[in-house]
C-alpha cells in the first residue's frame, strides 16, 4: 500500500467531513440553543423582562425547546443512519497523550498531529454534551421544583446560571472560530472540505481516509 | 426495534471506560512523523508507565471530561447554596449583577406587560367584613405608622436576593383602621395586572413582618417590582408577595390565589413549617 504522504493533497478532491445526519443534527441543536439563549435573557435580566414582557409565554417556549434539546441528538445518533456520528463521537472521546498535554496547558502548546478534531473542537462538543445534561437536569429541577429541597433548588439554580454564562461564552467562541473559518464552516452546511484543506488542518483524518482505513474501534 | 436501539446506545456507551488504551495512530503514520525525543519527553514527565507509545498514545479523556462537568453540576445543586453564600459575600453586591451569582431578582409576571400605574393614581380599595371599608391613595398608605426592615427574599424555586431594604405599613395597621368584623377567617388580594390573586389567614395577615410595601432597596418600589403599592409577605416565599396590589377583601374562607391555583403551597413558610416570622419583630416570641 502506498504510504499516506505520498498522495499529493488537492484542492478539486473533497471529503465528506459531516453526513446529512450530522449537520442536520447539529443545525436543529444549534435552532433549539438558540431559541434558549434568546428567551433565557428576559427570564434572567428583569430590564429586558420589562421591554419584552409575557413572561408566560417566554417561559413555555424556553421550557419546551429545553425538553426538546436532547432529541435531535439522540435520534441521529441511536438510529441505524448514525454510524458516522457514533464513529466521531469515538474520536472525540479518544485523545492523545499530545492533545491531553494541550488542554492541561489550556492550548498554549498545539497538538502536533491533529486528527479529524483537533482539542478544542473536541473540548466544544463534551462541554456541549454536558451542558445540555446539566441544563437539562436542573431546568427540571426549577420546573418541578416541590419534589426537591429548597437548598437543591438554590444549588440547581445556581448551577443552571453558572452553564448558562459558560454557555453564551463557548457558544460565542464557537461562532466566532467559524466565522473565522469559513471552510470549516461550509463543511458543517454543505458536508465537504477539500484534501488540501484536510492535509493542512487534520492530516491525520486525511491519512486515514486516504488508506481507507476505518478509524480505529474500541471493544 | 428496541433491542436494536439499546445495541447501539451500548456501543456508543462503551468506549466508557476510563484510561482505556486504544490502538495506535492509523496506519502508524502519525506516529511514526514524530521523532522520539519528543515521546521521551513525555515518558520522563509520565513515568506511570502507560506512555510507552509517547504522544500520539491514545486515552479515552473525553467521558471523563463530560462526566467531570456532569459530576460539577451535580456538586453545584448540592452545594450550590453554600458556595453561593460565600461568593455574594466576597464579591459584594455591587459586582453581584454582573455575575451570574442569582443575588438579584428575576421579574415574574403573569399578565402580558407590567402594570404602569401612576402614583397619583393609585388606590388601595379595603372592603369586604369590615366595619369601615376604605379606598386609600398613596399618600393615606405614606401617612400611616411607617415600618422599616431589612430582609431576604426568597423564591420558591430557589433564587434569593439578599438584604433587600422594604419599607412600608404593616397590613395589621390597616387591619385595625377598617375595623375587621367577626365572621372573617381570611384575606383575599387583587392585583392591577388583573390575573394575580392572593390569600393569607388573618393570623399571617397580622405577622409584623406583613406590610403593604411602597418602598423597596431604598427607592420607591418600581414598576417591574410591583409598584407603587406591593405587598411582601417576609416569612413566605415571593409569590406571596403579591405585586401591583390594587385590593384587598376581607373574606370568611380562604380562597387559594393564582399560584395557589396552579399547585403552589396555600402556606408559603420559607422554613417549611407552620408558622414562622422573624423574633426580632416580635420581641422574641416568634
Amino acid at each position: 500500500m502506498t504510504p499516506a504522504v505520498a498522495a499529493r493533497p488537492r484542492t478539486t478532491v473533497r471529503i465528506v467531513r459531516f453526513d446529512a445526519v450530522q449537520r442536520t443534527a447539529h443545525w436543529v441543536n444549534a435552532l433549539l440553543f438558540g431559541i434558549l439563549m434568546v428567551t433565557a435573557l428576559p427570564l434572567y435580566f428583569g430590564s429586558i423582562a420589562g421591554v419584552v414582557g409575557r413572561r408566560a409565554l417566554v417561559e413555555q417556549i424556553h421550557l419546551w425547546a429545553g425538553i426538546a434539546l436532547p432529541v435531535p441528538l439522540l435520534i441521529s445518533l441511536l438510529g441505524p443512519w448514525g454510524a458516522q456520528f457514533r464513529r466521531d463521537l469515538r474520536r472525540i472521546n479518544v485523545w492523545t497523550r499530545d492533545e491531553v498535554t494541550w488542554l492541561k496547558a489550556l492550548g498554549r502548546r498545539a497538538p502536533q498531529v491533529v486528527d479529524k478534531f483537533n482539542p478544542g473542537q473536541k473540548l466544544n462538543a463534551i462541554f456541549t454534551g454536558a451542558a445540555i445534561v446539566v441544563m437539562l437536569a436542573t431546568g427540571a429541577m426549577l420546573k418541578w421544583f416541590r419534589f426537591f429541597p429548597v437548598d437543591w433548588r438554590t444549588g440547581a439554580t445556581f448551577v443552571h446560571d453558572v452553564f448558562a454564562f459558560a454557555i453564551f461564552v463557548m457558544v460565542a467562541a464557537h461562532v466566532l472560530f467559524a466565522l473565522a473559518h469559513p471552510d470549516s464552516l461550509r463543511s458543517m452546511i454543505r458536508g465537504w472540505v477539500t484534501q488540501v484543506w484536510a492535509a493542512r488542518h487534520a492530516p491525520g483524518w486525511l491519512a486515514e481516509e486516504q488508506s481507507k482505513v476505518e478509524p480505529d474501534t474500541v471493544s | 426495534m428496541g433491542h436494536d436501539l439499546l445495541a447501539r446506545l451500548t456501543t456508543v456507551t462503551s468506549l466508557r471506560r476510563p484510561r482505556q488504551r486504544v490502538d495506535t495512530a492509523p496506519g502508524g503514520g502519525a506516529a511514526a512523523a514524530f521523532p522520539c525525543a519528543h515521546s521521551l519527553a513525555l515518558v520522563s514527565a509520565n513515568p506511570t508507565g502507560t506512555t510507552r507509545q509517547g504522544a500520539q498514545q491514545r486515552v479515552a479523556v473525553g467521558r471523563r471530561v463530560f462526566l467531570g462537568l456532569v459530576g460539577l453540576g451535580a456538586a453545584g445543586i448540592v452545594f450550590g447554596a453554600k458556595v453561593q453564600n460565600v461568593l455574594s459575600n466576597v464579591v459584594g453586591s455591587g459586582l453581584g449583577g454582573l455575575l451570574p451569582l442569582g443575588d438579584h431578582f428575576r421579574i415574574y409576571s403573569i399578565s402580558g406587560t407590567f402594570p404602569v400605574i401612576p402614583r397619583s393614581e393609585y388606590r388601595l380599595e379595603v372592603t369586604g367584613l369590615v366595619d369601615r371599608p376604605q379606598t386609600y391613595t398613596l399618600d393615606d398608605l405614606e401617612s400611616m405608622p411607617r415600618t422599616t426592615f431589612v430582609k431576604d427574599f426568597h423564591c420558591v424555586t430557589g433564587w434569593s436576593v439578599p438584604a433587600v431594604h422594604w419599607e412600608g405599613v404593616r397590613l395589621s395597621e390597616i387591619l385595625d383602621a377598617v375595623g375587621v368584623q367577626k365572621a372573617a377567617v381570611a384575606l383575599r388580594f387583587e392585583s392591577y395586572d388583573g390575573a394575580d390573586t392572593e390569600s393569607l389567614t388573618l393570623e399571617q395577615a397580622r405577622l409584623p413582618d406583613v406590610i403593604v410595601a411602597y418602598r423597596m432597596l431604598g427607592a420607591p418600589v418600581t414598576t417591574e417590582h410591583g409598584g407603587p403599592v406591593r405587598l411582601y409577605v417576609a416569612p413566605m416565599f415571593g409569590y406571596k408577595s403579591l405585586k401591583w396590589l390594587s385590593a384587598i377583601s376581607v373574606v370568611d374562607q380562604v380562597i387559594p390565589g393564582f399560584w395557589e391555583q396552579n399547585g403552589y403551597p396555600l402556606n408559603g413558610w420559607i422554613d417549611g413549617s407552620t408558622g414562622a416570622t422573624d423574633p426580632s419583630l416580635t420581641g422574641g416570641a416568634a
